[in-house]
């Protein structure tokens, strides 16, 4: 598919105003992979409307919200509702922390410090292991040192060690447009430290903490790896997905798929606006100031 | 370097070590230290040193096979998702001329990995299945009689999930790295006379280097430590290193659980060298 395209050629117009031939092939390339990524999502989403007689395949057979109210009933299907609060409630608190220490890590990382590179390669290290090693580990420290392993206390620390380096990663490029001559001036008009980064940095850096933020919790409302041995006797949205995969062969598997991606599309929604929010704020500031 | 930025960098990042050190650090170390000891076959541990555990590992050739199976999902999985970020991010770059639109169609491409992995995975069930979309559809033009059985529950399934989930990993730090190519340089070349060829092989390329290893980076540790995808997807007929280990510990089996484990990590973080040998990340993320 892509060896034609790699081929170009020596005529054609390019900085004429014609597009050159590969602008439609690799138009059509991006409009297929754009198919293909959406497709597959929007035939569940289809598919969990059906009615009582509904199948795990097409045709859609009816149309009604039965396999919604499965789901939230507790019946076969296991603990939905239980599984949803914990995930969001996981994912709330590792969205906090990752926020926070991601932005620490990151204002660290600006300069050079000693043992910088050590700390650096040690995140990634973190961010590449394998996640289910991690889990296991954990979960047998946590058993040697006799703590009931829970999602709230093991499996929010596993998922830290992911969601953290990836924050920090984010944090780079949002720092690589920030201008520390804007925190000098500050410190020169006899701000102290505290001040610069409550006035200068934190502002500016704000749309970008959002964007961590966003990262924080969709990677942990997605998490698997890392949390299958730490959660506890409890489970997260995931791992019950993980069991209904083995066992539920009915549309409730669909309509659980549905009901998760809505909520990642308030929580994409709102990162968005509240992004565009502080921007324009901040430009329509800019524009009284001067 | 004066002391007292030496301090606030090691209090800056003293939350980040507070998290990995127990959760990253430790949790390997007891895994090293569980790879070394015997068991009762019950779950419990003996303090007992051995190597058996790794030996018995080396000696199998399952480990073989199972290494074998997981580094071919990788490698397709590398192959496919290199090519087809490589080409969607130089067409969002180099052909979509407004800024805004190349934004939006950036955002397009994003959305998606927001959501919920499994559920992207689950959805591939209903098109690849023997009863699904492709296959009826196929048979209702009439190319084909019979189903094809080897859509679903599948290598060929498993690897289109992947190539589904993990593109996005390839898309961003190309487009990343293509979006900072100097537009003039391009322009110098063409006037200096290199076909679109040239340009693609000595400039294009070469400066996308960076955002290729990342992205490598990135999909070689999630394929290589996946065992959810291959199982779903293959329908538990292809195993994998992670999936073995994991059954490993269902039947309480940690000490051989452990050093496979750690063998695998072992892998991957020399695979992760490796890439990290041709590009030096931090320079790249954080100029």
């Amino acid at each position: 598919m892509s060896g034609a395209k790699k081929t170009s050629r020596k005529s054609g117009t390019p900085r004429g105003n014609g597009r050159p031939w590969t602008f439609y092939a690799l138009a059509g390339f991006f409009t297929l992979y754009v198919i293909a990524l959406y497709g597959p999502m929007f035939s569940i989403y289809l598919l969990s409307f059906q009615d009582l007689k509904g199948g795990l395949v097409f045709p859609m057979r009816g149309f009604s919200l039965h396999w919604f109210e499965e789901l939230f009933m507790q019946t076969r299907t296991g603990d939905f509702s239980g599984s949803f609060r914990r995930s969001i409630g996981l994912a709330v608190l590792v969205t906090l922390f990752t926020v926070v220490f991601s932005f620490t890590a990151g204002l660290a990382f600006r300069k050079r410090f000693w043992g910088d590179t050590a700390v650096f390669y040690l995140m990634i290290a973190s961010l590449v292991a394998p996640g289910l090693v991690l889990g296991i580990g954990i979960g047998i420290g946590f058993n040697l040192l006799g703590f009931q392993t829970s999602w709230y206390t093991s499996a929010l620390g596993a998922q830290l060690s992911w969601t953290l380096p990836f924050g920090i990663l984010v944090m780079f490029a949002v720092m690589s447009v920030f201008n520390s001559d804007w925190e000098e001036a500050a410190r020169d008009l006899g701000a102290t430290r505290w001040q610069t980064t409550r006035l200068i940095v934190l502002p500016i850096l704000a749309p970008g903490l959002v964007a961590v933020a966003l990262f924080g919790f969709t990677l942990s409302y997605d998490e698997f790896a890392r949390t299958l041995q730490t959660a506890g006797p409890l489970n997260t949205l995931p791992l019950e997905i993980w069991s209904m995969t083995l066992n539920v062969t009915s549309p409730a598997l669909y309509a659980l798929g549905t009901v998760s991606t809505i909520v990642s599309f308030f929580v994409i929604g709102g990162s968005l606006y509240l992004i565009t929010r502080i921007r324009r704020k901040r430009a329509a500031s800019t524009a009284a100031g001067e | 370097m004066s002391p007292g930025r030496n301090l606030v960098g090691w209090l800056n990042v003293t939350p980040l070590l507070l998290v990995l050190i127990p959760f990253f650090v430790i949790p390997i170390c007891v895994v090293l230290a569980v790879s070394f000891v015997e068991t009762d076959g019950f779950g419990g541990l003996y303090p007992v040193f051995t190597l058996d555990n790794y030996a018995m590992l080396f000696r199998s050739d399952l480990t073989l096979r199972l290494y074998a199976a997981t580094l071919k999902f990788t490698l397709l999985t590398l192959l496919f998702t290199s090519v087809i970020g490589f080409w969607v991010a130089y067409f969002l770059v180099f052909h979509v001329r407004s800024k805004l639109i190349a934004m939006g169609l950036f955002l397009v491409c994003t959305v998606p990995f927001w959501t919920s992995n499994i559920v992207r995975m689950i959805s591939w069930i209903p098109l690849l299945g023997k009863e699904g979309l492709i296959n009826t559809g196929l048979q209702g033009v009439g190319i084909i009689n019979e189903p094809l059985e080897f859509l679903l529950f599948s290598s060929f399934s498993v690897v289109v999930a992947y190539v589904h989930q993990l593109t996005i990993f390839m898309i961003v730090p190309i487009f990343n790295s293509m979006a900072r190519i100097d537009k003039s340089v391009v322009e110098a070349a063409l006037d200096a006379g290199a076909s679109r060829l040239d340009i693609m092989r000595m400039i294009i390329l070469p400066m996308s280097r960076s955002g290729i290893a990342l992205g490598a980076i990135f999909v070689t540790s999630i394929v290589m430590g996946d065992f959810f995808v291959v199982k779903v997807m293959s329908g538990g007929g292809t195993a994998s290193v992670v999936g073995a280990f994991y059954e490993d510990v269902g039947v309480l089996q940690y000490p051989t659980a452990a050093a496979s484990a750690i063998v695998l990590t072992l892998v991957v973080m020399l695979l992760v060298a490796a890439i990290l040998r041709v590009v030096d990340i931090r320079k790249e993320i954080t100029q």
